[in-house]
């Protein structure tokens, strides 16, 4: 089980490695220079008018707490998936039952218009 | 076996994928990306590097290797670099538990984790932390748009991919990938779930951020996307980073449907590398033949369409595997 673990670090760690190999060619192959124009930020070929760090509106922060909710629910889904063969029909009725909240939070959030984009 | 027998296992096997996903996937990807549209549109695709082109996208990266790559000076210098390592990291981490083939000593996979299913399903969403670090760390107004898109498509078809990957670890009664495609054997899962594999494939293509749900990069209206101020090899790697993606999703979609490495005749990774080219032509074909779709009806087709049917399809397969068969 650990030992599951300790490959996928590795994996994780020598695969940002090599991910990062490229770097070491750049900074031996690529040329460099620099003058005020090319570091300007991309605005279609204008001067960029302000900065891109001001206030936005985030439209969707309602559907990313509804998510929240779902997420939630499918973790705890994963769980029973994987014993619900040897539990049986109460099993079902239960799951049954907790699907059905969900469903009625999901229905509740449509009518409330939290699922619109606008 | 003694621990370094062990690490030295994890590392050449890390070496050998990576390099496998950067050919097979991203470079040999990005050339049959060219071909499929090209034939497509009654166009030739490249022709001129190598015999009938095929060594177009080789030429494209020693090129790219050679450019000077530009940091704008009001970008974020350490979220900007950051997010270029992280794209393609998260990507290619979902190959851990991809099950290639099998062989006489065992399946052939990096690691047959319990959890796989889990696993992948965390993993394959890291990916929108990098477009986000990409969009907001680049300090561009068309960059972040398509970061923030990107968050609000990956919230909403993470949910009904987790559904879908609930109801096959119900048939499975396993989340290890190894043991679903084992018990595929006889039957595929694409016979007893056929919703399931519709929905997963639609989600996966969102995911993946492919036309016509490519609203994170549309290029008539975000240049492109959260990687619009990246270049020269960096926006090599963020290509990486998407073809990584896109096979590891289809990959994930041969595991759980069509029967991994299963099939006559042929060696096992043969057959899972057919089905997987398989499933990247459809994802290749639906690019180039479908509009793209607005934010708002993607939303919707997700939150209103994908989630009730995911449920109700769950529900259905559990009230037959746990009231029904038993």
């Amino acid at each position: 089980m650990l030992l599951d673990w300790a490959y996928v670090a590795i994996f994780a760690i020598v695969g940002a490695g090599m991910v990062s190999l490229p770097f070491a060619i750049i900074a031996l192959l690529s040329p460099r220079s620099s003058y005020p124009h090319k570091r300007e930020t991309y605005e279609s070929g204008m001067q960029p008018i302000g900065q891109a760090w001001a206030q936005f509106n985030v439209r969707y922060y309602l559907f990313s707490l509804v998510f929240v909710v779902f997420e939630v629910e499918v973790i705890y889904l994963y769980p029973w998936a994987v014993v619900a063969r040897s539990l049986g029909p109460s099993a079902f009725y239960s799951i049954v039952i907790f699907l059905v909240i969900l469903t009625l939070g999901l229905v509740y959030a449509w009518r409330k218009g939290a699922l619109e984009w606008a | 076996m003694p621990w370094y027998v062990e690490a030295l296992r994890a590392v050449v096997g890390t070496i050998v994928i990576f390099s496998a996903v950067a050919v097979v996937a991203a470079m040999f990807g990005v050339l049959l990306e060219r071909k499929v549209s090209g034939w497509i549109q009654s166009r030739i695709g490249p022709t001129h590097v190598g015999p009938r082109g095929l060594l177009q996208t080789l030429a494209d990266t020693i090129k790219l290797l050679q450019k000077e790559h530009v940091v704008p000076g009001n970008a974020d210098p350490a979220i900007f670099a950051s997010a270029v390592v992280i794209v393609p990291l998260a990507a290619l981490l979902d190959y851990v538990v991809v099950p290639f083939g099998t062989t006489r000593w065992g399946p052939l996979v990096f690691r047959d984790l319990n959890i796989g299913v889990l696993y992948f399903a965390a993993t394959s969403s890291l990916i929108v932390v990098g477009i986000l670090m990409a969009g907001w760390g680049s300090n561009n107004k068309y960059a972040l748009l398509g970061g923030l898109r990107s968050a609000a498509q990956m919230v909403s078809y993470e949910i009904p991919i987790g559904l879908v990957l609930i109801t096959v670890a119900l048939l499975a009664g396993s989340l290890s990938t190894v043991t679903i495609v084992t018990v595929q054997s006889h039957l595929w899962f694409i016979a007893s779930q056929p919703v399931s594999f519709l929905i997963f494939l639609a989600a996966a293509t969102a995911e993946v951020n492919r036309a016509p749900f490519d609203l994170v990069e549309a290029e008539s209206e975000l240049v492109a996307g959260y990687f619009s101020e990246y270049t020269g090899m960096r926006f090599a790697l963020f290509q990486l980073g998407e073809y990584g993606e896109m096979f590891a999703m289809a990959a994930l979609a041969v595991t759980l449907f069509l029967g991994g490495w299963h099939g006559p005749v042929l060696p096992s990774v043969v057959w899972f590398l057919i089905k997987l080219y398989a499933l990247i032509f459809v994802f290749m074909w639906v690019r180039w033949t479908f509009p793209r779709f607005r934010i708002d009806q993607l939303l919707n087709f997700s939150w209103k369409f994908l989630i009730p049917l995911a449920l109700l399809n769950l529900v259905v397969t559990a009230f037959f595997v746990m009231v029904v068969r038993r």
